[in-house]
């Protein structure tokens, strides 16, 4: 061909608006991208700002371990929950982690099987991100009963009375739908970082790099037997995990849903909860992506584009949770029940109505900024907005938990519940967990996929010599 | 040495001729052994004289300490002084595991009712009523069921006191003597003597030999809440002391002027017996009886009300006079325009049940109404069909404050040389202008003779620990004057010593109380076998033929003009409703009981109406809990308490309940609430006027279990189907009283799971919320029959009170004179339970026959059960309420005495366990077992559960509702049974009838 090609001219031609941006930037290699990721790990000088954050985290850390020990001495009583309102902060942050949780084995699984590219940079850190977040939510309803040391009734074991739990019971439900959640997470995070742990291990120069990152490798060699069985097992654990994104939260929710209170008593509760736990996901993973991707230099691979697509994610999501709020007031007038209205005007007007007005600030009104490209576009806006949403996602579940329970049926049993300071800073001492494991991970481990990410470059397509 | 330099040798022989001689000494300083040989010995070696005081180095302090934790846990090793013997041969009755009961009586205020106290080994756990008894019937009140928590309390004295050290009973009696035998050459002037109101035959026996022996001594009585106003009145309408006693099951009309006879005073529980079987209306009885009551605080007898007009309590008398004048008695005076519908009704409707009706006046009515109501009964003839009257039921009435202000006077002139106080605690409650605790300083020998060491204690030189009714010998009488033998259950705990004990060594005659009293009734039962009356006598808790006679009276006299009425806002003073008048400040049960109308716990307040809040500027809600303090100025003086909003309370008055705000209580009841009594004066006991309000601009948190305790149910935005309540008028024509309607209804009774069977018995309950007036009798009764603790005020605060059974208030209507509604709210039972499902560890279930069960042992603790229970009746143990066992944080109930009393058949629960009503499963269990010896059926009756037995109204009935004879099944077959939230599906077993009332056609409704 001689002449230009007239595509050429037509894009030329076309506004800049519609120019995909690229997954990854133009004028990386299989080398550079190697390089740059592993270099995080393997080359760069443990940063003191790294340092600085570390320490903060573990100060948390050492506050979440004095608030469990206070809890484990004193009792649960040192919580501010009551009669009426028998979960409180425990279980709103139990299922806010939870829902965190939700937007690494979306990326992972779903859009792996959905052969969305573009969540090739961010699924590393979404599953991490995952796991850190379920092992936080864990803790609350190990924690919250009344007698810790017992909790293990609630797992099905041969004993010698013969009890089992009661599969009636939606907190049964609840331990196989988080404990499957975390060991599936688990294993679709490791078995995805094996082809990276061997790149580390190869290119690490200390001996004892060498043999943590050897051993965790588990002898992979990179031969095309190897890819081709990881391929296969990486696909199978992503078909796994697909149904776990809808079932985790879908339990979760039946906590609430099989109950009799009104405000938990509601069919939709299934799929508003996982909107809602995607919704915050997502908005957890900008939270995180956007500060880690500027502090290391990434913005090459996750790029402009990941950030508009995960807005455009919130902003679908938050739609979804916005009908939930809105049909949850309508079927409340609609069914004309008494109770169910009154829980609807106790939300809004009632003792804890800021919760409420915080909650549509938060959750339905703050995202519809993302229509606009220019916001979706600017980190800092977006950064912004997701944590606006987290707030109101973490609010959200204080409004079902505790305006449903706080006034049920019978008046003479109102009360109002007040969290207290080890309740706070329990909460406070998970987020410090939860930061001081990301922060290890960032230190050790490949936060992006390395292998993955050289799929993304034009010489890994197969026709790619012909092409040129 | 200049002193010792010459040894006084004398004194040594002496003293060695002084039996000393084979001591050993090691100079003749110290063989003189005086003080100045000590200072010697200072002098000289200063090293081993060195005192603790003087600072002590780190290694004779560990020294010291290490010997003393060991010499410490020696007195762990003492053995009681008394031998004991393991049975030889086994007491017939005495089976571990099986109670037995025995019957005494306790007395408050100077009435009784008569009581079985179940005992486990020999002791004491429970308090029954006791069924053959009139004041009781089988009932008990609140204070009955907590007095065996006062039985065990570690607060209570344990020891004589002189000048606060502890000393001997016999130092007491050694000093008594010296003071009585300088008296008596007196012939008892200067003695005097402070008892409460006695209705002991036995005591009043003594105190009249006493004052044979001592003529010129006084005896001075006096009850801060006690029947002085009714006496007085006896003796305005007729001239003597008589003693008033109603038969509310023969009145079909009743007016009561300000009195609360369904809840408190002489013969409340049996008047409440009288008085509710009239008003147990079903498909065979559909006619019940009427009751007005005009009062200014809202009461239990006012929530029971079928017409209930508030007015302040000194319009009460006017009120009276107007009826008087209707009904033609002399000293009436016509009413007020506004009243003069209401009172016309209500002559009318008296007038029309001549000779079955009762007008009945409230203890604090000053006596002049209680004589108006008295001429009424009599115009009306009623006396002699509801009403008769006895010879008083106390010994040597007397008018109490006279005798007090006489007292008073007497000690600060310096007349009175010694005061023995018998019971009470006049230093706290005696009225504040008579400065009663200033006087007793003056009284060169006073003694106090009491349970606690408490305000008045500390300012006698001797204090003796005085027995709990449950470890003496004693006598009592009931509102009839019907006698129960005191038996004690248990011997003194701490020591303590009857008042039987200490009249007898006044006296000089026996000082064994089972000795005086055996006497005293040996000489009154003109029986020829005397062992055999006495042992009759105990065994059924009341002395035969002991009743008082009936006196006929003619109400004669003419009534005192009308009482002069300033006008403006007035204070009552009323005793608390749940410790009295303070004498069970100490009590965590009472203390923790919450009020019946308020739900107030711990803390009492000024009660008043939404429009005088607002009047006073005191705001119109008490949000939370939160109460704006107030400063009274009254007379002088002043008190400082939070306001407390009360619909339905009449405007311009106040109500003040003393009692609180103790200063020596105890561990629980000091400094809890505020001290009415700081303000009120022996001139205006119960009523008084001219105080002024000051808000101080702050607020007091209070301790309340309903937190909006203004809860309209209208105003819910929507009828919550909960209280249920029609008309007789109603009832007849639609027995069901509230139709079923679409909300209500249940739409079906499937469940996703199969339903069970009951093959057996199905225990279930109903509860007549007719008859129910909210006084609380079962809240305690259940604490005490299941072990449940007592949490704080701190933790009622933040919604954590235990009590497995509450009752619910709610109002209807204008807030200015509203309906007011019990509901006693426990365990539904559900079929279909919503707690049962939700349990992850299946640690709450379904019995076969129908108990929704808690498995303590298996609960994990998740509160998943408490959140989805739609009646919030569970309960958890946030902290181990029982025993406290981490630091910073102590048990409200603490003590190891405490362990004696709980109930062997219920676990205590420890920590982080979830519980709730067990409708008593360990009664039917012992009911089952009986059975089953006999191989037969559970028979209906036979079960009978805590609540249940202690209402007064029997409101509550359980038993199997398989058995379609039983009374609960009869009772569900009313058309009119109704459960609560049935549209839930819960199908609960406990259900409940509607509240009725009889409302007179003739008075418009409000």
């Amino acid at each position: 061909m001689d002449s230009p090609t007239p595509h050429a001219d037509v894009a030329a031609r076309v506004p800049d608006r519609f120019v995909p941006v690229p997954t990854l930037q133009p004028g990386h290699s299989f080398a550079s991208i190697t390089d740059q990721i592993s270099s995080i790990v393997l080359k760069r000088k443990t940063s003191i700002n790294w340092w600085i954050g570390l320490s903060l985290a573990f100060c948390l850390v050492l506050l979440m371990l004095y608030s469990i020990s206070a809890l484990l001495i004193l009792g649960i009583g040192i919580w501010g929950i009551n009669q009426p309102v028998a979960w409180g902060l425990d279980i709103t942050n139990f299922v806010w982690w939870i829902g965190i949780g939700h937007a690494g084995t979306l990326i992972s699984a779903i859009l792996l099987l959905l052969k969305q590219k573009w969540r090739t940079s961010i699924n590393r850190f979404a599953e991490a991100m995952t796991l850190f977040a379920v092992a936080c939510a864990g803790l609350f309803p190990l924690l919250h009963v009344g007698r810790p040391y017992f909790a293990y009734w609630l797992m099905p074991y041969p004993n010698s009375m013969l009890l089992w739990p009661q599969f009636r019971s939606p907190l049964a439900w609840d331990v196989f739908a988080v404990s499957t959640y975390a060991t599936v997470s688990f294993l679709f995070w490791f078995v995805g970082l094996i082809p990276d742990l061997a790149t580390l291990r190869d290119r690490s120069r200390s001996i004892i790099w060498r043999k943590v990152y050897g051993t965790l490798a588990m002898g992979w060699r990179g031969s095309a037997k190897h890819w081709h069985r990881y391929e296969t097992a990486y696909l199978l654990l992503a078909g796994l995990a697909t149904p776990l994104v809808v079932s985790v939260h879908t339990v979760v929710s039946f906590d609430f849903a099989t109950s009799v209170i009104p405000g938990w008593h509601t069919t939709f509760f299934p799929p508003y909860f996982v909107a809602g736990a995607i919704f915050s996901g997502f908005a957890m993973v900008l939270t995180l992506m956007i500060p880690v991707r500027k502090v290391f230099g990434l913005q090459d691979f996750v790029t402009m584009r990941h950030l508009e697509n995960m807005a455009k994610v919130l902003l679908a999501t938050g739609l979804i949770v916005a009908y939930a709020y809105s049909m949850e007031v309508f079927y409340a007038w609609y069914s004309t029940n008494t109770y169910e209205w009154y829980m609807i005007m106790n939300r809004m007007k009632g003792p804890y109505h800021l919760t409420y007005v915080f909650l549509i600030i938060c959750n339905i009104l703050t995202p519809q900024l993302l229509w606009v490209k220019r916001i979706r576009t600017t980190p800092i806006f977006l950064w912004i907005i997701a944590i606006v949403i987290n707030i109101g996602m973490w609010l959200e579940r204080f409004v079902i938990i505790v305006t449903s329970l706080h006034r049920d049926f019978l008046p003479s049993s109102w009360g109002m519940y007040y969290p207290t300071f080890w309740e706070w800073s329990l909460f406070i001492g998970t987020l410090g967990f939860f930061t001081f494991l990301l922060l290890l991970f960032i230190r050790f481990l490949p936060i992006i996929s390395i292998f993955e990410m050289r799929t993304l470059l034009p010489e890994a397509e197969a026709h790619h010599e012909e092409a040129r | 040495m200049s002193k010792q330099e010459h040894l006084d040798l004398a004194s040594f022989r002496a003293r060695l001729e002084h039996g000393d001689e084979n001591r050993f000494w090691r100079s003749l300083e110290e063989l003189s052994n005086d003080e100045a040989f000590d200072e010697f010995v200072k002098k000289e070696f200063p090293h081993e004289s060195q005192t603790l005081g003087e600072g002590v180095d780190r290694r004779d302090f560990l020294k010291l300490m290490s010997a003393s934790l060991a010499l410490g846990g020696l007195t762990a090793c003492t053995r009681p002084l008394q031998q004991i013997l393991p049975y030889v041969r086994q007491p017939e009755d005495v089976i571990p595991g099986k109670p037995l009961f025995f019957a005494t009586a306790m007395s408050l205020a100077g009435s009784s009712a008569g009581v079985l106290v179940e005992s486990h080994l020999n002791r004491p756990t429970r308090i029954e009523g006791n069924p053959d008894h009139p004041s009781s019937m089988g009932a008990t009140d609140a204070f009955m069921q907590a007095s065996i928590l006062s039985l065990y309390d570690p607060d209570r004295s344990q020891t004589v006191r002189y000048i606060g050290d502890p000393a001997t009973y016999g130092d007491f009696l050694g000093a008594l003597s010296q003071v009585l035998v300088q008296l008596r050459s007196k012939g008892g002037a200067g003695l005097r003597i402070l008892t409460e109101s006695i209705n002991s035959p036995t005591l009043g026996n003594q105190f009249q030999t006493l004052l044979s022996q001592y003529p010129k001594a006084v005896w001075h009585q006096y009850e801060a809440a006690g029947r002085e106003n009714v006496l007085e009145g006896t003796r305005l309408a007729f001239g003597a002391y008589v003693n008033p006693v109603y038969q509310f099951d023969k009145a079909d009309v009743v007016v009561s002027l300000d009195g609360d006879f369904l809840t408190q005073g002489s013969g409340h529980l049996r008047y409440a017996r009288d008085f509710m079987g009239r008003r147990k209306v079903r498909l065979d009885k559909q006619e019940m009886n009427r009751l007005y009551v005009v009062e200014s605080m809202l009461t239990g007898t006012g929530s029971v009300a079928d017409h209930r007009l508030p007015m302040r309590s000194a319009d009460v008398e006017s009120f009276a006079r107007a009826l008087a004048a209707q009904l033609g008695v002399s000293g009436g005076a016509p009413p007020s325009s506004s009243q003069a519908d209401f009172v016309a009704a209500v002559a009318r409707d008296l007038q029309a049940h001549r000779g079955k009706s009762i007008v009945v006046a409230g203890e604090h009515q000053p006596p002049v109404v209680h004589a108006i109501a008295f001429a009424i009964n009599g115009a009306l003839g009623n006396a002699g069909s509801t009403v008769y009257y006895t010879d008083p039921i106390e010994e040597s009435p007397i008018p109490q404050t006279e005798s007090m202000r006489q007292l008073a006077h007497d000690m600060e002139t310096g007349a009175v040389e010694a005061l023995i106080i018998i019971g009470g605690n006049p230093v706290f409650a005696a009225p504040a202008d008579l400065n009663f605790a200033h006087g007793l300083e003056r009284v060169p020998f006073r003694a106090h003779l009491s349970h606690y060491y408490d305000e008045t204690s500390a300012l006698c030189q001797w204090h003796v620990p005085r027995t709990h009714y449950l470890e003496e010998w004693s006598d009592a009488r009931a509102h009839d004057g019907t006698v129960s033998i005191v038996q004690p259950l248990i011997a003194p705990l701490y020591g303590g010593r009857s008042a039987h004990e200490l009249l007898g060594v006044m006296t000089g005659e026996a000082n064994e109380a089972y000795e005086v009293l055996r006497g005293y009734w040996r000489s009154k039962l003109q029986s020829l076998d005397f062992e055999k009356s006495w042992r009759k006598a105990l065994n059924d808790g009341v002395v035969a033929g002991s009743t008082l006679p009936v006196k006929a009276m003619a109400a004669g006299g003419t009534l005192p003009p009308p009482t002069q009425n300033p006008g403006g806002l007035e204070l009552v003073f009323k005793s608390d409703p749940t410790i009295f008048d303070g004498r069970f400040a100490n009590n965590a049960w009472l203390e923790e009981l919450p009020h019946p109308m308020t739900k107030l716990t711990w803390d009492n307040a000024a009660l008043v109406s939404p429009r005088t809040a607002a009047k006073l500027e005191m705001g119109t809600e008490n949000y939370n809990g939160v109460s704006p303090l107030a400063e009274i100025s009254y007379k002088g003086r002043t008190l400082q308490i939070p306001i407390w909003v009360v619909p339905g309370h009449a405007d311009d008055s106040v109500t003040l309940h003393f009692g609180r705000g103790r200063t020596r209580a105890g561990n629980v009841g000091t400094a809890k609430g505020f001290n009415v009594y700081a303000i009120r004066t022996s001139d205006a006991p119960s009523l008084g006027f001219g105080a002024a309000f000051g808000n101080l601009k702050e607020t007091r948190q209070l301790a309340c279990t309903q937190l909006h305790q203004s809860i309209d149910v209208k105003t819910l935005r929507g009828e919550r189907d909960i209280i249920r309540v029609g008309t007789i008028e109603q009832f007849r024509r639609d027995p069901s009283v509230v139709p079923e309607t679409e909300e209500n209804k249940v739409r079906s009774k499937e469940t996703f799971y199969p339903p069970f069977k009951y093959e057996g018995y199905a225990w279930g309950m109903s509860i007549d919320t007719n008859l129910c007036t909210g006084c609380g009798g079962c809240v305690i009764a259940c604490q005490s029959e299941n072990n449940i603790p007592v949490v704080g005020k701190d933790q009622v605060i933040i919604g954590r009170a235990m009590h497995w059974l509450r009752i619910d208030h709610y109002y209807r209507g204008r807030p200015e004179n509203p309906e007011s509604y019990h509901i006693p709210i426990l365990c539904m039972h559900c079929e279909n339970a919503p707690c049962e499902p939700v349990c992850p560890v299946e640690a709450t279930s379904h019995s076969p026959e129908g108990i929704n069960e808690m498995t303590y042992n298996r609960c994990v603790g998740t509160k998943y059960c408490a959140n989805n229970c739609p009646y919030k009746v569970r309960r958890f143990n946030w902290y181990s309420y029982s025993e406290y066992d981490i630091p910073g944080r102590q048990a409200i109930i603490k003590g190891e005495s405490f362990k004696a009393m709980r109930n062997p058949n219920v676990t205590v629960r420890s920590r982080g366990v979830m519980e709730k009503c067990s409708y008593c499963v360990q009664r039917v269990n012992a009911a089952r077992q009986e059975a089953e010896k006999g191989d037969r059926r559970i028979r209906d009756g036979e079960v009978v559960t805590a609540c249940q037995s202690a209402c007064p109204g029997e409101a509550i009935v359980f038993g199997d509702i398989n058995d379609k004879t039983s009374r609960v099944a009869a009772r569900k077959a009313q058309p009119a049974n109704y459960g609560l939230l049935t549209e839930l599906n819960t199908q609960p077993r406990t259900t409940y009838l509607p509240t009725l009332k009889n409302p007179n056609p003739e008075i418009k409704a409000g």
